[in-house]
Parts: structure tokens; sequence; C-alpha cells
């Protein structure tokens, strides 16, 4: 760990090159900050709560800017990880395009400014939701778990999933069960998620040092978390339909996406997803290639099967569909 | 007979290093412009912002 600590915090080919404004913009991870939009946005919605458009705006553009505060501390915090790991070397702190200080500035004014303007733009319990999913991810997750436990990415999971919580709190001034197991959902998404991405990257994992459940436990035991997690996820994803909050197309979304997730995390169980290739076994690397395609599979499935039942849900409360217990006879 | 006065056909003289803008300049110049436009954008957000919370209570006040 201490050596991890006193890493480089810079990549060997590191440029003097300037720092141009999109420089800034990859800072706050953009590619995050859409999934947050679009969850966060979810939750707004169902709440089916009167709020005024512009309000409504205000608030997912905080939850924005609070996610990509987030992501700035993130990358100040962890250049010397970064550094070192392929898929990450090339961002702004460890390139040497912006200095560590920068991103640290930018991050913290950032969080300042989305919860201070949630707060007076439209409530204060959203913005202190806000505040406590910057500060779960940046100091929680970032400094603590990430470095300290192969669970980093369990507990840190919740960060990722208050969004829509924040979307909800935002227009109804309250959060109730059904706000909460939408945070149920993308809690329980995240390890199968992250793990199925770790399976085919442990290396790097490994080199930077963080100990991800891969390194750590192995990749055998993983691959039964995985499918564990996946068969505790799926169920959760159905019970929408039972709350009042999801109507019939949720409930056919969400029924057919699991059982896929399932197989497919059964497919990864089964697999040799990040077993590393032994030079003995030189007949059977390609059993190895593919154990990486059912981790890859699953990885990329999650991101769909998230999406859906989160667009469904989004439509649904748009249109004003009737909810499934609404089409059942004598139903609420 | 060609004349004098007239203007010569003269070759393109070559862009040096010292010519092109400096990428430092255009790297300054792009981070000014975003930021006066964010800053822009929320000043007109925060005026907007005022005017839904208010809403007509902007006339309720004594004259």
């Amino acid at each position: 760990m201490a050596t991890m600590m006193s890493a480089i915090t810079t990549t060997p080919d590191a440029t003097d090159s300037p720092a141009r404004w999109q420089d800034y913009l990859q800072l706050l991870k953009p590619r995050v900050m859409s999934l947050v939009v679009f969850t966060g946005a979810t939750g707004l919605v169902c709440a089916k709560a009167p709020i005024h458009p512009l309000l409504g705006a205000v608030a997912v553009l905080c939850i924005a800017v609070g996610a990509g505060a987030s992501g700035a501390l993130n990358m100040w915090y962890d250049a010397d990880i970064d550094a070192q790991m392929r898929r990450t070397r090339g961002r702004p702190v460890p390139a040497g395009r912006i200095k560590g200080a920068e991103a640290l500035s930018m991050g913290v004014i950032l969080s300042l400014l989305s919860v201070m303007f949630m707060g007076v733009a439209v409530n204060w319990l959203a913005a202190g939701l806000l505040a406590f999913t910057i500060f779960f991810y940046a100091v929680v997750y970032t400094m603590w778990l990430k470095r300290w436990t192969a669970q980093n990415i369990v507990i840190g999971g919740l960060a990722g999933a208050l969004p829509p919580v924040i979307g909800w709190a935002a227009a109804a001034g309250e959060v109730p069960l059904n706000a909460w197991l939408l945070c149920a959902i993308i809690f329980m998404w995240t390890p199968a998620h992250f793990w199925a991405l770790a399976l085919y990257s442990s290396e790097d994992y490994e080199k930077a040092g963080v100990p991800m459940m891969p390194v750590v436990a192995g990749a055998a035991s993983t691959r039964r978390q995985i499918f564990i997690y996946s068969l505790l996820f799926v169920p959760i994803c159905l019970l929408p339909a039972f709350t009042g909050l999801g109507g019939l197309p949720y409930l056919a979304v969400a029924a057919t996406g699991g059982l896929v997730f399932l197989i497919l995390a059964w497919r990864v169980m089964r697999s040799r997803a990040g077993d590393s290739a032994d030079p003995r076994l030189d007949g059977r690397l390609y059993d190895v290639r593919a154990g990486a395609r059912d981790a890859r599979n699953l990885f990329a499935f999650s991101i769909l099967y998230l999406t859906l039942i989160f667009a469904t849900l989004l439509v649904e409360a748009s249109l004003g569909l009737p909810t499934f217990l609404n089409l059942i006879p004598g139903g609420v | 007979m060609s004349d004098p006065e007239a203007p010569q056909d003269v070759a393109p003289a070559e862009t040096t290093a010292a010519d092109r803008p400096d990428p430092r300049f255009q790297a300054r110049r792009g981070r000014n412009i975003a930021l006066a436009l964010g800053l822009i954008a929320f000043a007109i957000l925060v005026f907007l912002v005022t005017v839904v919370r208010l809403g007509a209570n902007v006339l309720d006040r004594p004259l």
C-alpha cells in the first residue's frame, strides 16, 4: 500500500501540452454524468409530483454537476492509481495536462456550487442527499474503501445508486419506499457489473494495487459472487411492479431482461473468465479468451438492462400509464 | 516593356514556427471562452430560477 501511495502521479509520457477546455470536461467524467442524469431524471419523473419544468431541469443539472465534482475529486486523489492503469493513464491529471491542485479546486468549488444551488432553487432535502452522495463517493469510496477492501465497489455503489433518490426528493420533497427501491436496484446491480469488468482487466488493478475482488479472492470466487448477486438483483428489479411504481411493460422488460441477465451470469460462473493464462496450457488458451468473452457479455448487457428498466419506468411515468397494481382487478 | 510599378508575383513566404499561433495561447483562449459562456449561462439560470420561485409574488408588495 505504501508503495502504491508513493507511486508516480504522472505517466512517463506525460506532456507539457496546455490544458484545453475539453480536458476540464473530461475531469467531470461525462459518461458517468450521463448515467447519473438519466437515473436522477427517472427518479424525478417517477415521483409524479408537481414541479416547475425549469426547477426540474435545475435539479437534474445540479445532480450532474455534483457527480462531475465527485469525478474531479476522484481523479485528483487517484492520480497515482490512474497513472498505472491502461484504461485511465490518459486522464488529464496522470497525463500531466491538468495539475492535481486544479482538479481538487474544481471538485470542491463545483461540489459547493451544486449543493447550494440545489438547496436554494429546489429544496434542502435534495441538497442534503446530494452533499452526502458527493461525500460518500469522494471520501468514503475514493479515499478509503477503494484502496482498503475488496468490498469497495459493493459499499461504494451506494454513491452511484443515490441519484434517483435525489431526483425524487427534488420533485416531491420526500423519499418514500419506491425511491429507495430505485436506489436498491442500482446498488445491487453494481457488483455484477463491476466485477464482470474486473474479471477481464484484473491485471491492471493488480498492477495498481487496487484490491478488486478478482485480485484478492481470485477469479473463481468472483465468478461465484457475481452469480449470487445476480440472483439477488433480478428479483429486486421485479419489485417496482408490485409496489405501484412500474406497469405491465416494466414487468415484461424486467422479467425478460432479468432472465437473460441470470443466464449470462451463469455462463460467467461456468467460464474461466479472469483465470490467468497458464503457459503449460497452450492448447487451452482459447478457453481463457472464451471466458473473457462471457464476462464482457455480462458487462455489456448489465448496462443495457439497467438502461432499459429505467427507461421503461421513465416512459411509463411520463405517459401516465397505469401501474401493474392498477391493472389487477380490485387492485390499488 | 513591363511596368516597373506593376506588382510582382511574389512566392508566398513559408510559414515558420514563429508565425504559427502558440498552442498555449489557443488553449487559454478556448478555456476563457468556455468559462465566460458558463458564467453567462449560470447568471441567466439564476435570473430565471428567481423569477420562477418568486412568481407572481414579485408584484405583491407595498408600493
